[in-house]
């Protein structure tokens, strides 16, 4: 599979060092600019990224808190690079169309598919997967409210449902059930537990308020 | 996989429309329909041009004119939540807030809303349709069920923005920067309907892009409102949809727009409605009347019959809803 040898590829490249490290480069915004738009930002010191179609380049993704280096395809997605070249597994990746959020992750706080992102385009932000939601070796509130709450049967769309649901009490701490049910709506579970996502939702919320013991 | 592409990012406008300006390079701004469209191989990408770096084009401001101005780059969850467009417009805050998913509103901007292309099963499938640069339209003999019931020719797509329709019919214009400076086009004749290119939903060359969409400062006694039925709760296009943005004296419509969405290629400007109430009181028989002018010249497919009562029933709802809010 192409797939494969690409991954043996970008093996190769990191132990190297620079084989196959793709081409960055670096042209200061003003060069070679034809100024005619009135709004052109010509005082934008910022060098240009350009990266060729099946070079692989270094860009920094910071994942849960860590800084990490990786090698990239421009066409490659967040969702291939956080579980292909990251070993982060826990993102699920469903339809690659951004019609079921088992991909979501939060980026800059706010529930995202990571399918439809590529990965080059999240280098600034601060990206969190379902594995970034531990607390040391203990669940996160969200993670613990879902098993209290029994919310899922294969577990597959799991992972991004406590994404869009830890997104939505970042903006909502105390969501009512319409809230929630627009908060996860963007998460489709094959197995019909909405139900109980819901309430573990209402459970993560009350969690997070240091609300303990059972409900 | 998606199909290989350069990639650049443009760390200004100009440097964008630069890159634009080769064969085969397209904007990307949430990318949330590019990145469907290129999986999908609907068209060639050579290069993907990203504007997501371009702070210039992001965030709401109050215009000089007393109406507000929107940077291509704001996503459609803070248009949804801003206060400012709420009060002022709060039609277009609840269109806004009806588009897609939570996680595709953080993502999406009002700028690729507008821009996105069709949602016609065999244009995103495997069908190299009339559309696509073929000869054939797959949609008029085929499953039909989705697609318009006014204003096509040989294509039968709908529209698939929920903002655009209440944008339209606030009247507003999309600033547009291209190689030979800036130019402004009103919303309203910003889309391309199938009769005057098959192959093309916007008027934008392909170096031009979109820098702000600005909405006038509301009439006096402005109203606006956005419904939309849909087939089912979580996130789905309109099946039938309807923006109102109408000016009241007392009770009396004095002016304004009904845009109709999920009706036809291009967001729909209902004449006929617009022609029955204005200069008029909303009452449950003019409401009626309205609904049935909206429909008079509807024509409908193989699978798409229930548009036309679906469509009659909304507008005639909302035209009840809005007389008396
Ligand atoms: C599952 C799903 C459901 C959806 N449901 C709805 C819905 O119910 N209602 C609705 O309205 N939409 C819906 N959408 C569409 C979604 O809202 C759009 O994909 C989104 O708004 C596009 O914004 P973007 O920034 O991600 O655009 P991108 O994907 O970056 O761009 C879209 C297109 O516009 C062009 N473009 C983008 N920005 C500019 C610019 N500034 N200037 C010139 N060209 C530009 C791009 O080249 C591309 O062709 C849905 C999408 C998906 C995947
Ligand atoms: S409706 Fe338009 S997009 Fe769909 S198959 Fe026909 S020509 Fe193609
Ligand atoms: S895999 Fe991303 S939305 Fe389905
Ligand atoms: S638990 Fe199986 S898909 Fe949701």
């Amino acid at each position: 599979m192409a797939h494969d040898r690409r991954d043996h590829d970008e093996k190769a490249a990191d132990t190297s060092g620079i084989s196959r490290r793709g081409f960055i480069s670096r042209v200061g915004a003003g060069a070679a600019v034809v100024a005619v738009a009135s709004k052109a930002s010509a005082e934008s010191a910022k060098p240009t990224e350009t990266m060729q179609a099946t070079e692989l380049s270094r860009i920094t993704l910071t994942v849960n808190g860590q800084q990490r280096q990786v090698l990239v395809e421009p066409r490659w997605t967040l969702s291939h690079v956080l579980r292909e070249e990251l070993g982060l597994t826990g993102t699920k990746v469903g339809c690659e169309r951004g019609e079921c959020g088992a991909c979501t992750v939060l980026i800059d706080g706010k529930p995202r598919y990571s399918c439809m992102t590529l990965a080059v385009e999240a280098q600034d932000a601060d990206i969190v997967t379902v594995e970034g939601l531990m607390d040391g070796e203990d669940l996160g509130p969200t993670q613990e409210a879902f098993v209290e709450k029994d919310a899922f049967q294969c577990g597959y769309c799991t992972s991004g449902q406590i994404l869009a649901v830890e997104g939505m009490l970042g903006d909502n701490p105390n969501p009512s059930l319409d809230e929630i049910r627009i908060g996860v709506s963007g998460n489709l579970c094959r197995c019909g537990a909405y139900v109980h996502i819901f309430q573990a939702a209402q459970r993560a919320a009350e969690l997070k308020q240091g609300v303990g013991g059972e409900s | 996989m998606i199909p290989e592409f350069n990639y650049v990012r443009a760390q200004s406008l100009t440097e964008a429309q630069q890159q634009l300006s080769t064969d085969g390079a397209r904007v990307c701004a949430g990318g949330s329909d590019l990145l469907g469209c290129l999986r999908d191989e609907v068209f060639d990408c050579s290069k993907v041009v990203s504007v997501t770096g371009l702070d210039e084009l992001r965030g709401i401001t109050r215009s000089r004119d007393g109406g507000v101005n929107i940077g291509a780059l704001t996503t459609i969850a803070e248009l949804a939540a801003n206060s400012t467009v709420q009060e002022l417009y709060p039609g277009l805050a609840q269109a806004a807030a009806e588009v897609a998913s939570p996680q595709l509103r953080n993502q999406g901007t009002i700028g690729g809303n507008i821009c996105q292309k069709p949602r016609c099963w065999y244009y995103r499938g495997e069908f190299e349709c009339l559309r696509k640069g073929g000869d054939t339209c797959y949609a008029m003999a085929g499953e039909n069920q989705y697609h318009c019931i006014l204003g096509g020719y040989r294509c039968y797509i709908v529209h698939p923005s929920d903002t655009a329709p209440a944008l339209l019919a606030l009247n507003a214009s999309v600033q547009i920067a291209g190689p030979r400076g800036e130019r402004v086009v009103p919303i309203e004749d910003f889309h391309v309907a199938p009769r005057d290119d098959v192959q093309r939903e916007t008027v934008l060359e392909d170096n031009e892009i979109v820098v702000a969409i600005s909405i006038p400062q509301p009439a006096s006694g402005l109203r606006s409102s956005y419904r939309k039925v849909r087939a089912r709760g979580s996130w789905d296009f309109a099946l039938a949809g309807v923006a109102l943005a109408l000016a009241f004296d007392a009770d009396r419509v004095t002016g304004g727009r009904v845009v109709l969405s999920g009706a036809a290629p291009i967001p729909w400007r209902s004449r006929e409605v617009e022609n029955t109430i204005i200069g008029q009181r909303i009452d449950a028989t003019l409401a009626r009347e309205a609904a049935d002018a909206a429909m008079s010249e509807a024509a409908a497919l193989k699978n798409n019959g229930y548009k036309i009562p679906l469509f009659k029933g909304v507008i005639e709802e909302q035209l009840l809803a809005i007389a008396s809010a």
